[in-house]
């Protein structure tokens, strides 16, 4: 049963109408400037006429393709090794019963209270340590491990019922193929928040890709807006600046207008990060 | 002996389960606190081979310099001007969007685009929201014939510009929290309640804030580590400008360490930071031994 307060003013309605609308006028200017010839006065409805040249522009003053690519590679590959790594761990946390398991969560815990921009400095270190610094595996490499991820599966790992791995074991599956044809099909719910979770938060990542990286070759899609605002090029340019931020922002947000409800309860889940 | 053989075996399944999650881990999480809290009583500039152990002169240096501790201002008044105006408007956003009617759907989706974001597109875009003269604040205001204000070049409208920007941003996100807090809570109370006449204020303030107490709890150490950790907007549009008025600490260790390449220093300021952070989750420990909930 939906809950709340159900006699609700009709001021409030309205007023929460319009609160919607102005929470949309950012991305509506955005969107309309991006797309229309570039004026001397902004407005945030579009009033000149619909181009797609400032896109044609941007594409090709700054290699947005290769920090696409870049992006790409980023996130799908972090969320490939953390689901493998995650998928373990998950189940050695929900499943056995082990010498140490405090000690585990202690580690997990760490991870969960301290962000990781808050060690930009010490990791930098250890990447110059490994050789690794403006690699596309040196921005990746801090989040193999997801203190967040092991979370979320091992909770849904501890629901699945322990008599359909002993069916399995009867029918004579080994571990990994216990966790991978009995844990990781019913948890299908857990992986897609998480992948969602970081997805999002490696597309949208900045400050550690703009420290580890030093060269368009392994840039990342947020490092080049970010050069690009900041270049003379786009001094009072919002038509093209506007058009970058399309490029970036698109993928996810269309992403998310279609998925809504999935996008929302994803994120309520990342609140144990 | 059987049964030891079989502990032994779990607990090296267990161990190898764990060794990948565990190496990086350890590597990208542990071992840097340790580095960190090390090289934090170090000498360690560009071109040392090693680092000088120096005792404790970083941080006597650090708590004797006046940026220092008009950074840590800067970051608790943008963390009071964020964290509780944020927490407010996410309430009162999921108090609006917490029914089935028409419209929900498009007003949580409007709240929410700004969470999926990233922070600098939409650092970008406020740049021109706040841009001197022809931005679009300052032609609103000469259009109310009132004088521009180029709230980024002013030390007094610069961090109140930055909070109310991502007050926007933020407030979806904890919107969602509250959300699903709200529906946790059982409709048979608010029903009651209307019989008793308590409606509206009296039922928000009797039955829905006493059973979001572990909810704001959480939600707060979530708004206030996300406000302390916030960066990205400052590197797209002030660097710092004007004279530090909106350098935070993330900012600040980011400047030592690769503006600078003073690593002790950044080091120092990390061992710091992650007081900080240490605190705020004490803090959620501490009250939350204090059962708020009546559930």
């Amino acid at each position: 049963m939906k809950t709340g307060h159900k006699h609700f003013h009709p001021a409030f309605t309205i007023g929460g109408m319009a609160l919607g609308i102005i929470w949309l006028i950012p991305l509506i200017w955005m969107v309309g400037t991006a797309f229309t010839e570039a004026s001397y006065t902004m407005s945030i409805l579009p009033k000149t006429k619909p181009t797609l040249d400032n896109l044609k522009y941007v594409w090709n003053a700054v290699p947005f393709g290769r920090y696409y690519l870049n992006t790409l590679i980023v996130v799908v590959a972090t969320y490939s090794v953390q689901f493998v790594t995650v998928t373990l761990a998950a189940y050695a946390l929900a499943v056995l019963k082990f010498k140490g398991e405090k000690l585990i969560f202690i580690i997990i815990f760490i991870q969960i209270i301290i962000p990781n921009d808050v060690l930009i400095s010490p990791n930098y270190m250890m990447l110059a340590d490994l050789g690794l610094t403006d690699t596309k595996l040196g921005i990746m490499l801090p989040f193999f491990g997801s203190a967040f991820g092991i979370f979320l599966l091992r909770q849904m790992f501890k629901t699945v019922p322990l008599a359909l791995s002993e069916a399995a074991t009867i029918d004579g599956c080994n571990l990994i193929q216990i966790i991978r044809h009995v844990y990781v099909p019913s948890s299908k719910a857990a992986y897609l928040s998480f992948a969602l979770v970081s997805v999002s938060y490696h597309w949208n990542n900045f400050l550690w890709p703009l420290i580890v990286t030093n060269s368009p070759e392994n840039r990342t899609l947020t490092v080049g807006l970010a050069l690009f605002a900041k270049s003379k090029e786009a001094v009072m340019q919002w038509a093209n600046v506007c058009a970058a931020t399309f490029i970036i922002s698109a993928p996810l947000v269309i992403a998310f207008f279609i998925f809504q409800k999935r996008f929302i309860n994803s994120f309520v889940s990342s609140g144990i990060k | 002996m059987k049964k030891m053989k079989r502990t032994v075996k779990t607990n090296l399944t267990a161990w190898a389960l764990l060794a990948p999650s565990l190496v990086f881990l350890l590597t990208f999480t542990v071992f840097p606190i340790f580095r960190s809290i090390y090289l934090g009583f170090t000498r360690y500039e560009l071109g040392m081979m090693k680092p000088e152990f120096i005792g404790l002169k970083n941080y006597v240096d650090l708590f004797g310099s006046a940026i220092f501790w008009k950074i840590i201002g800067n970051t608790v008044a943008f963390s009071l001007m964020t964290v509780i105006p944020s927490m407010v408007l996410g309430l009162a956003l999921a108090s609006l969007v917490n029914h089935k009617r028409k419209g929900v759907g498009f007003l949580r989706t409007s709240f929410f685009y700004p969470v999926v974001m990233p922070m600098i597109a939409i650092a970008s875009i406020w740049m021109f929201i706040y841009m001197a003269d022809s931005g679009m604040l300052d032609q609103f205001l000469l259009k109310l014939g009132m004088q521009p204000m180029n709230v980024l070049s002013y030390k007094e409208s610069v961090k109140p510009a930055m909070a109310f920007m991502y007050v926007w941003k933020e407030a979806g996100y904890l919107m969602i929290f509250f959300l699903s807090g709200l529906q946790n809570i059982s409709g048979e109370l608010y029903e009651a309640a209307r019989i008793d006449g308590a409606t509206g204020w009296t039922a928000f303030k009797k039955i829905t804030l006493p059973l979001l107490g572990p909810t704001l709890l959480f939600v707060s150490t979530i708004a206030l580590t996300n406000s302390i950790k916030l960066v990205d907007h400052i590197v797209i549009m002030t660097e710092g400008a004007p004279n530090n008025a909106s350098t935070m600490l993330l900012f600040y260790i980011y400047q030592q360490g690769f503006a600078w390449f003073d690593q002790a220093k950044a080091s120092a300021l990390t061992v710091i930071m992650l007081v900080i952070m240490l605190a705020i989750a004490m803090l959620q420990f501490v009250k939350s031994d204090r059962k708020i909930h009546y559930n």
